[in-house]
């Protein structure tokens, strides 16, 4: 990677908002206000440099307010920089958000066509490509309804399916990795994967520490519109875990960063008779059981648990019930949960990933640990990522029985 | 750059230069102008059982209601030769101001989405606006040339001239588009405030009446300087009626016109240095 040519190169770039304390909207209210006019400075980005080098996935992760969006904006020149130079090479998709051009009053072909022009094709280009379009979005039978009368989900899948479609040789991607169902997230996420080894550069906006690791192959983490770490997605991943935790309201006195408000202890599978296994028999139930210690007070602290293959796949999930979960936890409280799994996983490696919230809402992370385990359930192998108990039965005739 | 990154091929660095009111290339921008404009135009007529038509009954209705005051009730159409398709050419010509900057003027914040969210050339979103006044108007025209036929106004060579006028109340037009979007994006309230100054030029411009009614006076010097006055005036001239005097001669020569040939050139500088001013911030303030 180090090879290749640099296609994005942004010095030393700031931006500021002035932001009005009372926002002056009309001729009337500036000369009512014109003399107390108040203004605040927002300093979205302060003095960020970075590469991005061709064919590379950079992920671009921070907290709300960090000023990643503003920095994905000076990029796809929506907002200008006041200071610093934003230097590319090769065609950029000028979008951030997926379906932003989309007329809701048009038919699909012509929002294909209209979308693709945005992107810089030639119109008889975007018209060409709308069967590719349709083809991956599946969406041919509906090429002639508005856009209006299309759900949701067939939208996002229309927009993915004109993004990548179009020979932009840039991407910016913000937070597009949630959407539409599980069967066109797995169609997303090969396309992602394809992208991770093709020439194109993908800028990937995200807060799912998941996706940073298993796309990018490097990321950068802003903070208050600086830039803290450019590197490695896993450190970079666990720097932004441990600045959630810093500067989450948190009792403790050691609050260097090192440790998380609940750590995992110690996990582990045990076999039916209790006792510390590493391996399973395909087909044999799983005892998964770890150890937690809280080392601050977490408030409606959840569990979560994943088994994810070696391909980054989240096979299955699970978490503690709420009627087991507390209301909080206090510092130095071990928890254990223990569990049994019904076994349908497809013979293989399996890693535990391990996420603990607070107030009961997944956005809050108190903890994300992406390998806290990892085992093998090993026998015959069958295709499938997990297996079912099926019953199938061949009938011959001779096809004269009527 | 190539020196210290040692890459077998750097590639050539483009400044991004942020927001601007063409950006992204010319042919982009006028693929996009076309597009929107036509879509929007097309737009306009769909889900109305008579589609186009109704782009033609507005101006008609203001022609019947205005033609019925000023023929049987205030009678001074009577005295000017060909009045109702002077009136009907007038109104129709007018639409083309009025719908293009009343639509335009709050075009900017009705794109908000593509605004803040893509590169997109902010100058295409009220260009098609006064685009698709400018079709409506094309064919509007059509069957106004139909009623001068059938009323009776014989063809002229001076009928050649007609893209003069068009081209002339069109980049107006496109001028007081830019301005006031642009504008409209700091204060919400010059929508507003221009539905009321619309209407005071359809009053202000020769379009119901025609300028030598007026007795020279400080109200006439006042109609005079706005520059549709002496578009009208010779749009009269050479499409209406031969006999009517030109807008030279309704200012009283040249140098009279000049008021109105300073408004229209500031207008139009105005309106293209504000917005290419305005247009890099346009995302920051919506």
């Amino acid at each position: 990677m180090s090879m290749q040519p640099v296609v994005i190169e942004a010095r030393g770039v700031s931006k500021s908002f002035r932001l009005s304390v009372n926002k002056i909207n009309s001729l009337k209210e500036m000369v009512t206000t014109f003399s107390q006019s108040e203004h605040k400075e927002l300093r979205a980005l302060r003095d960020v440099s970075f590469e991005v080098r061709r064919g590379e996935f950079f992920g671009i992760v921070g907290r709300n307010g960090s000023g990643k969006s503003t920095l994905l904006k000076v990029l796809a020149s929506i907002y200008g920089a006041d200071q610093g130079t934003v230097r590319m090479a090769g065609r950029l998709a000028p979008f951030i958000e997926l379906g932003v051009g989309f007329n809701p009053e048009l038919t699909a072909r012509e929002n294909v066509e209209l979308n693709g022009v945005m992107m810089g094709l030639e119109r008889r280009e975007a018209r060409g490509r709308l069967g590719a379009v349709l083809e991956f979005a599946e969406l041919e039978e509906f090429v002639d309804m508005k856009l209006k009368n299309y759900s949701s989900g067939m939208l996002v899948r229309l927009a993915f399916s004109v993004m990548i479609q179009s020979d932009a040789e840039i991407l910016l991607i913000d937070e597009v990795l949630a959407v539409g169902d599980a069967a066109f997230q797995q169609k997303c996420a090969d396309v992602f994967h394809e992208m991770r080894d093709s020439d194109r550069t993908v800028i990937l906006v995200t807060h799912d520490m998941g996706a940073v690791e298993h796309y990018c192959h490097r990321a950068m983490l802003l903070h208050d519109g600086e830039v803290r770490a450019v590197g490695d997605p896993g450190e970079v991943a666990r720097k932004y875990l441990r600045l959630n935790f810093e500067s989450a309201p948190s009792s403790g006195e050691d609050s260097l960063g090192e440790v998380a408000d609940v750590v995992v202890e110690d996990a582990w599978l045990e076999d039916d008779s209790g006792a510390r296994v590493t391996n399973v028999e395909k087909g044999r139930d799983l005892h998964f059981c770890a150890e937690l210690e809280a080392k601050r007070e977490v408030e409606g602290p959840t569990f979560g648990f994943t088994f994810a293959n070696p391909d980054g796949v989240e096979v299955m999930g699970f978490g503690v019930p709420l009627g087991d979960l507390p209301e909080r936890v206090v510092a130095g409280q071990k928890l254990r949960v223990r569990s049994r799994i019904e076994n349908r996983l497809a013979p293989g490696r399996y890693i535990v990933r391990c996420w603990i919230h607070r107030n009961r809402n997944i956005a809050d992370i108190v903890l994300y640990s992406p390998h806290v385990l990892d085992f093998v359930v090993f026998g015959k192998g069958e295709p499938g990522v997990a297996f079912f108990e099926t019953e199938v039965r061949l009938e011959l005739s001779d096809g004269r029985e009527k | 750059m190539s020196a210290e990154t040692q890459a077998p091929a750097a590639l050539e660095l483009r400044e991004v230069r942020g927001p601007s009111a063409i950006g992204g290339g010319r042919r982009r921008f006028f693929d996009l102008l076309w597009l929107i404009s036509a879509t929007e135009f097309k737009k306009s007529f769909h889900g109305t059982a008579f589609g186009y038509l109704w782009s033609l009954v507005r101006p008609l209705m203001l022609f019947g209601v205005l033609l019925v005051v000023f023929t049987r009730i205030v009678r001074f159409g009577g005295d000017v030769a060909n009045y109702p398709v002077m009136l009907l050419f007038n109104l129709v010509v007018f639409g083309l101001f009025q719908e293009g900057t009343g639509a335009a003027v709050s075009s900017v914040l009705a794109q908000e989405g593509i605004v803040r969210k893509t590169q997109f050339p902010r100058l295409v979103i009220p260009l098609s606006s006064v685009m698709v006044a400018l079709f409506t108007m094309a064919l509007n025209l059509v069957a106004v040339f139909g009623f001068i036929l059938i009323y009776g106004v014989d063809p002229m060579w001076t009928w050649l001239l007609l893209p003069v006028i068009l081209f002339l109340v069109f980049v107006l037009t496109c001028a007081v588009s830019l301005l006031l979007s642009a504008l409209n994006v700091r204060f919400r309230d010059v929508a507003i405030i221009w539905t009321v100054a619309a209407t005071v030029l359809l009053y202000a411009t020769p379009i119901i009446y025609p300028i030598d009614f007026l007795e020279p006076s400080f109200l006439k010097d006042l109609l005079l300087a706005n520059p549709l006055t002496l578009i009208f005036t010779q749009a009269r001239a050479w499409i209406i009626d031969p006999a009517a005097p030109s807008a030279v001669t309704v200012a009283g020569g040249w140098l009279n016109m000049l008021p109105a040939i300073t408004i229209y050139v500031a207008t139009c500088i105005l309106g293209v240095w504000v917005f290419k001013r305005e247009a890099p911030k346009i995302a920051e303030r919506l």
